[in-house]
């Protein structure tokens, strides 16, 4: 047992940082850096970029314009990019929907969608959650009724993560009400300009619009858009729960964000001295790195585990819960350095290009948006409670 | 009897509630909150004519006769409905203030509704503590002479006078040479540069360049204005666990109707355990946060010194720490309604997000309450 990765996954690290060095535009660094808004066209355009370089699908095998990496290269392709301030890459396309039209999607899916997912022609999102319909997602309602070659689907989905971008969502739908609810669902790819579909902005505590409430109203989808059997959705979604998970972790995102805390703890001042030499507040920065630590070893365990062919089971939990805690934890230690500085609301100075002098330090405008936004990280993706039941249920065996 | 409430504490704190849920939906809030001046000129009238804003002082200035603990009382039933009016800026620090150095002839207005105080306390370098002043007042001609920077004031978008710490003597960090001065607003030198802040309510930066003030500007003692704004801090923090007691209540009784109403796998969330238990965790956190909160209006209405200044760090080291466990909670078992901007909920947490860090965090607290311990200057 060693913690080596090996020369050549070395290489391969070394390559990546380079690659991003030279290639991630510089504005669109500075952005994720400083905490600012991104635009559609910074994470597209970043995706294009990797596109370019063959890297636009790095977790596809190779017949379809996947880079074949090993699990252990795509864990150093997202510690390094989520390291190195890179945009992330919309997941719903890549993680979710693609993987899903790969195992269970006829020939002329694969055709029409896969190419256009890893060359971020098309974006995707995901149509699951509904009002009624969170944690107990199989009790979905949204209706889709066979007429001929075609479902009419109506019903609403809501949190759905950047649906005011998407061009097609994938959704779960009812197709038999008749029989125990995990059976009666079907899993539908909808292009969004289909007549009577309706998209409305949910507002964030912060203020911010990333999800949305997605209305359907009469919508005609061909049957053909349909994936896998009809009533056998369920298989799929939980296919996707333990697929590509070790991302979640966010090892490279949170060390960004550890390296900030210490830099602003450096900069700000307490009784006249640097925050960081408070011995509570150095506790409380090492715990959290202390924190990141464990992560990071159990998910190279995980991927370790994974090359030697074992597939991602319910570990995924685990590391779901504990990536989400450590972001918020970071967040609210960010908050906290700031001292006053958090109190000030002023989403202006969050847009790219606003060339005010700020209330105060630089670094201080988006660190409570953030502390807020990050709320979400718990609830979303399975809540933490319902991951934590998967691991009493799948693990522990209760 | 401990904690026993007196008749008349116990009308005040029903008509505070009345009117809270009354006239105080959350639509009004939202309302009010997003306006210009980010609060009701017609709420604060109504509080002068009930007479809430002349509860905490001495009759012989023209209030009522009360203290911290009335003020408490006031400031937890606003916390339960999110009340936006700057109460604690105007009434309990600013006004606790005037009291304390006897302007008697400024609590008047301030009791009839007519006059709104800011008090900068904090700047840019000093983080939480009083004592870090780097303002300046430096005679010139006959006046004082008062520069420097003054972070995060609250409420002085609304204020006609701002309170204004500066130094007088001594170095930066020294207790003594710390003098209180009363600013107009308006006056020349007087930049303010105004914000919303996280919780929707108002503040600004005020920048002083040269700004002119004679013998009456000042409040209190010369160079010994530090013992005039300690202790008013302190009460005004101890008020301000009240509030936090009060946004805790509404955060508790807010998720608890939300599980037992929400159904998923066919129940209401309320019926798993792991719900039932952590929201018994959030009553508690509540309970004690109130209990904590009265502990320190009660100690500060018996006087001042080091037993208030123990006593309010401890009630808000608690508040501080108690207060993000029941928002973050209320804020999880409201998946994802609970972080929809329209949802009462997400405000809740906001506020009680930002009480977090008024007048010092936990850790500032903890400190402050250590070193109290061993018998300093009280």
């Amino acid at each position: 047992m060693d913690l080596d990765i090996g020369s050549e996954d070395q290489a391969f690290r070394d390559e990546v940082r380079a690659f991003i060095d030279k290639s991630l535009p510089s504005d669109t660094r500075d952005k994720m850096r400083r905490g600012l808004k991104l635009t559609k066209d910074d994470m597209i355009g970043w995706h294009r970029i990797l596109h370019a370089n063959g890297w636009g699908a790095p977790g596809w095998p190779v017949e379809y314009g996947g880079p074949d990496w090993t699990p252990m290269q795509r864990h150093i392709f997202e510690e390094e990019t989520g390291r190195n301030h890179c945009p992330r890459l919309m997941p719903f396309g890549l993680k979710m929907v693609g993987p899903v039209i790969q195992a269970f999607g006829s020939d002329e899916q694969k055709a029409q969608h896969l190419p256009k997912i890893a060359s971020a022609e098309i974006q995707w999102c995901q149509g699951y959650s509904e009002p009624g319909s969170g944690s107990d997602l199989a009790s979905l309602k949204t209706r889709a009724v066979r007429d001929g070659d075609t479902y009419i689907v109506n019903g609403q989905k809501t949190w759905t993560t950047a649906a005011h971008w998407a061009d097609w969502i994938f959704c779960l739908v009812r197709t038999d009400d008749t029989v125990k609810k995990q059976e009666g669902i079907s899993f539908l790819l909808i292009d969004m300009a289909t007549p009577g579909i309706e998209v409305k902005p949910i507002v964030t505590m912060e203020g911010g619009h990333e999800v949305n409430e997605v209305f359907f109203d009469d919508v005609a989808v061909p049957v053909s858009n349909r994936v896998g059997a009809e009533n056998k959705g369920w298989t799929i979604a939980k296919f996707l729960l333990g697929h590509e998970r070790t991302s979640i972790a966010e090892i490279g995102r949170s060390k960004a964000q550890l390296e900030k805390l210490t830099e602003i703890a450096a900069a700000e001042q307490k009784n006249g001295a640097p925050l960081l030499d408070d011995p509570r507040f150095r506790e409380k920065i090492a715990r959290a790195e202390i924190d990141l630590m464990a992560l990071e070893m159990t998910l190279l365990r995980v991927v370790s585990a994974e090359s030697a062919g074992g597939a991602p089971g319910p570990e995924a939990s685990l590391l779901k819960i504990r990536a989400t805690e450590l972001q918020q934890e970071l967040s609210e230690l960010l908050m906290e350095a700031i001292g006053y500085y958090s109190h000030p609301d002023t989403p202006e100075a969050l847009e790219f290009g606003w060339n005010e002098p700020s209330v105060g330090p630089d670094y201080a405008a988006s660190l409570a948006p953030v502390y807020f936004n990050l709320r979400k990280t718990s609830i979303y993706g399975g809540s933490n409670e319902v991951q934590r039941g998967i691991i009493s249920k799948m693990v522990l065996g209760f | 009897m401990p904690f026993a409430l007196t008749d008349e504490q116990k009308l005040l704190q029903e008509s505070v509630d009345r009117f809270v849920e009354r006239d105080y939906g959350f639509d009004i809030r939202t309302r009010l909150a997003e306006s210009e001046t980010g609060w009701s000129a017609e709420n604060w009238a109504i509080f002068a004519e009930l007479g809430w804003l002349g509860v905490p002082f001495p009759e012989a200035a023209g209030g009522h006769g009360g203290g911290p603990v009335e003020a408490g009382l006031i400031s937890e039933a606003l916390g339960k409905g999110l009340a936006v009016e700057p109460y604690l800026w105007t009434v309990v620090l600013g006004g606790g203030l005037l009291a304390r150095a006897g302007r008697t002839d400024l609590l008047e207005a301030l009791i009839a509704g007519k006059l709104q105080l800011a008090t900068g306390f904090a700047e840019p370098q000093g983080r939480y503590a009083l004592n870090d002043v780097a303002t300046m007042a430096e005679k010139s001609g006959g006046d004082l002479s008062i520069s420097g920077r003054k972070a995060v004031v609250f409420n002085a978008p609304s204020a006609d006078f701002l309170i204004v710490p500066a130094r007088t003597a001594g170095a930066r960090t020294d207790a003594r040479g710390i003098t209180l001065f009363l600013l107009p607003a308006d006056a020349d030198g007087v930049e303010l540069r105004p914000y919303r802040t996280m919780d929707d309510s108002r503040a600004a930066e005020a920048t002083l360049s040269g700004v002119r003030a004679g013998g009456d500007a000042v409040l209190g003692e010369i160079d010994d204005g530090l013992a005039l704004l300690e202790p008013a801090v302190d009460v005004a923090t101890a008020v301000l666990c009240c509030e936090a007691a009060g946004v805790m209540q509404a955060l508790v009784s807010q998720t608890q109707d939300y599980i037992k109403n929400r159904k998923q796998f066919g129940v209401p969330l309320s019926s798993f355990q792991v719900l039932q238990h952590r929201m018994a965790e959030m009553f508690i956190h509540m309970e004690q946060t109130q209990s904590m909160a009265y502990m320190a209006v009660v100690r500060g209405a018996a006087g001042g010194g080091r037993e208030v200044s123990r006593a309010a760090s401890a009630a808000k080291a608690y508040a501080g720490e108690k207060g993000k466990l029941v928002g973050q909670d209320a804020i999880q078992m409201h998946g994802g309604m609970g972080m929809t901007k329209e949802m009462p909920i997400s405000s809740y947490f906001k506020r009680i997000t930002a009480i977090g860090s008024l007048f010092g965090d936990a850790d500032y607290h903890l400190d402050r309450f250590a070193d109290l311990a061993g018998g300093g200057a009280g």
